[in-house]
């Protein structure tokens, strides 16, 4: 065959190729907004669930998921803020280090359901935190750890090398040229991968179904240890375990999800290019 | 301050600094401890031959039955039919994104493939029983939608944002000369691209098919929507299976903390656990060795 006809089929292909993974995005979302957004009012979004959730709101479920990413970010962000700061800044390229950055791949790549089993086992259990908001929230918080380590390290190798040395030259203390002179800009990377992480466990089902999630429970929780209902537990309960629901309830929850989870991510897209682009130095 | 109290607080702050710095590895530690704490008194009281080779799963009949074989094959299935899919799709996405695509479109589709991997399993799972199912019903004319198809198809769009990604990475990480010495000597853009270009980003590529069914075998939600959980050792692709990891979370809400049902899903745990620790494992060092 020409070289030349060959490109043109080899490149059409690709391109199909391509398009065939991005559209997925796009017919989701379609399907979702155009079955969802009927569903979408005061009631629904400020609501209490009503009659075994075939009416009534998603308030607690909203509620819910808020509670517990915002629990795991406030466990995760600073440990893997200071786990990144360890890595970059203190840890020569040692076997330690090398151990490390692999337990961080395994970390990333730890099943959901596992991180569940783990939640289980050690706060429901061992800690005796019983199924609550607390044990959901560290669970989850363990699991978005990579996250924040990975976009934090990004960001701290991105500040240059002469920003410490002019510090220390200084006479800065070594945690003074972190603090003031590295960290402030690597907030935008931070800030990011906190962003990365606070969507990753909207979205997450299987490390709260047996930490925290509440099949049924119709009014707010009142501490950290109380059950609560949360947003992707709900739609799955009510597209598979109760029948009876209506379908555009089903889409509306689906829609309040994945508007949620995709906003955030949007979010860090976002802040992320304005951040690379802004840097000159 | 007083130099000497801010000296304190210095060594306290590099303290947590270090502390915090062998975090992952003791979290990688605690999951495992804690699944084998849960899960060992299942292997003491079955053997573990008995349960990763046994044919029946019968966590609830008298007396139970906890072999995971059918658990297996049904994971086996659903991952092997996702990777097929997805492994050819995502390295020539991959290659079309890092190569060939003009800036402006290289970057819409990044966000698009970042905005895939973003998407709540739950939520692909609601579409794939809601839209594939039905319609993989009517295609090949069958009992039920819910089938191990139907849960590959859905997983391979799972599994994609990932292989796209690292895979693309690996592609760019390709040294310029490579390029620019295949050029010159007459060769096209495709020839360049497919011969030289990803014959070098060989090992990258392979790290990311890993990752990508790493992701895959661990999926838990959309799996469990989609495959129809039937715990039996499937014949076709077109018949219901049930997979490790959502035997794991429909059942546990089920079981008596201490059981042996409740050991038995810890014990499935461990298993998944011992899985995706090698495959992220190998996927490490393949990325290691292609970066040096």
């Amino acid at each position: 065959m020409n070289p030349r006809t060959a490109q043109k089929i080899a490149f059409t292909l690709l391109f199909g190729a391509t398009a065939l993974v991005v559209l997925p995005v796009l017919v989701i979302l379609g399907i979702i907004v155009a079955k969802g957004v009927s569903a979408i009012s005061g009631e629904f979004l400020f609501s209490m669930p009503r009659a075994g959730m075939t009416a009534g709101g998603i308030l607690p479920a909203i509620l819910g998921t808020l509670y517990l990413v915002g629990g795991a970010v406030l466990f995760a962000v600073p440990l893997g803020v200071l786990a990144a700061v360890y890595l970059v800044e203190y840890a020569r390229d040692t076997r330690l280090s090398r151990l490390i950055k692999l337990a961080i791949v395994n970390l990333a790549g730890v099943p959901s359901v596992v991180y569940g089993l783990f939640g289980l086992g050690i706060f429901v259990t061992f800690f005796g935190f019983g199924a609550s908001i607390l044990a959901g929230s560290l669970t989850l918080g363990i699991m978005i750890l990579p996250v924040i380590i990975t976009s934090t390290r990004e960001a701290l190798e991105s500040v240059p090398r002469s920003f410490r040395v002019v510090s220390l030259s200084l006479g800065a203390s070594r945690w003074q040229t972190i603090r003031h002179s590295v960290l402030p800009h690597a907030l935008p990377g931070i800030l990011t991968g906190t962003i990365l992480g606070l969507g990753r466990a909207a979205g997450e089902t299987a490390p709260i179904l047996f930490t925290v999630a509440a099949f049924y429970l119709p009014r707010l929780p009142q501490s950290v240890f109380d059950q609560t209902m949360a947003l992707p537990y709900h739609l799955y309960v009510i597209s598979t375990q109760v029948p009876g629901i209506a379908e555009n309830t089903r889409y509306g929850t689906a829609l309040v999800l994945l508007a949620l989870v995709l906003l955030l991510n949007l979010a860090a897209i976002v802040l992320r290019s304005r951040f690379r682009r802004k840097k000159k130095w | 301050m007083k130099p000497n109290l801010r000296r304190l607080k210095e060594k306290v702050i590099e303290k947590a600094i270090s502390l915090s710095g062998v975090i992952s590895i003791v979290f990688v530690l605690l999951i495992f401890l804690f699944l084998l704490r849960e899960g060992l008194a299942l292997f003491r009281k079955e053997g573990v031959f008995a349960f990763l080779f046994g044919k029946n799963w019968y966590p609830i009949s008298e007396p139970p039955q906890f072999g995971i074989l059918p658990l297996v094959l049904g994971s086996l299935l659903v991952t092997g039919g996702a990777a097929l899919i997805s492994v050819p799709i995502g390295i020539a996405a991959a290659l079309f994104i890092a190569e060939i695509a003009p800036p402006r479109l290289r970057e819409i589709m990044k966000v698009g493939i970042e905005l895939l991997a973003a998407i709540p399993s739950v939520v692909i799972g609601f579409i794939g029983m809601i839209t594939l199912g039905p319609w993989l019903k009517n295609l090949f004319g069958i009992p039920t939608g819910l089938t191990a198809l139907t849960g590959s198809v859905t997983l391979a769009f799972m599994a994609m944002p990932t292989i796209v990604s690292i895979a693309e990475d690996a592609i760019t990480a390709v040294p310029r000369q490579y390029r620019e010495a295949a050029i010159a000597m007459g060769a096209t853009k495709w020839q360049t691209t497919w011969r030289i270009v990803a014959r070098a980003a060989r090992p990258g590529m392979l790290a990311a098919v890993m990752l990508g069914i790493g992701r895959v075998i661990g999926e838990t939600m959309a799996v469990m929507m989609v495959t129809g959980n039937a715990a039996r050792i499937p014949r076709s692709i077109l018949e219901p299976v049930r997979t490790l990891t959502a035997t794991v979370a429909a059942e546990m809400g089920e079981t008596v903390q201490g059981g042996s049902h409740y050991a038995a899903l810890f014990a499935i745990g461990i298993v998944l656990f011992v899985i995706t620790f090698i495959i992220n494992g190998v996927a490490d060092y393949a990325l290691h060795r292609s970066q040096h």
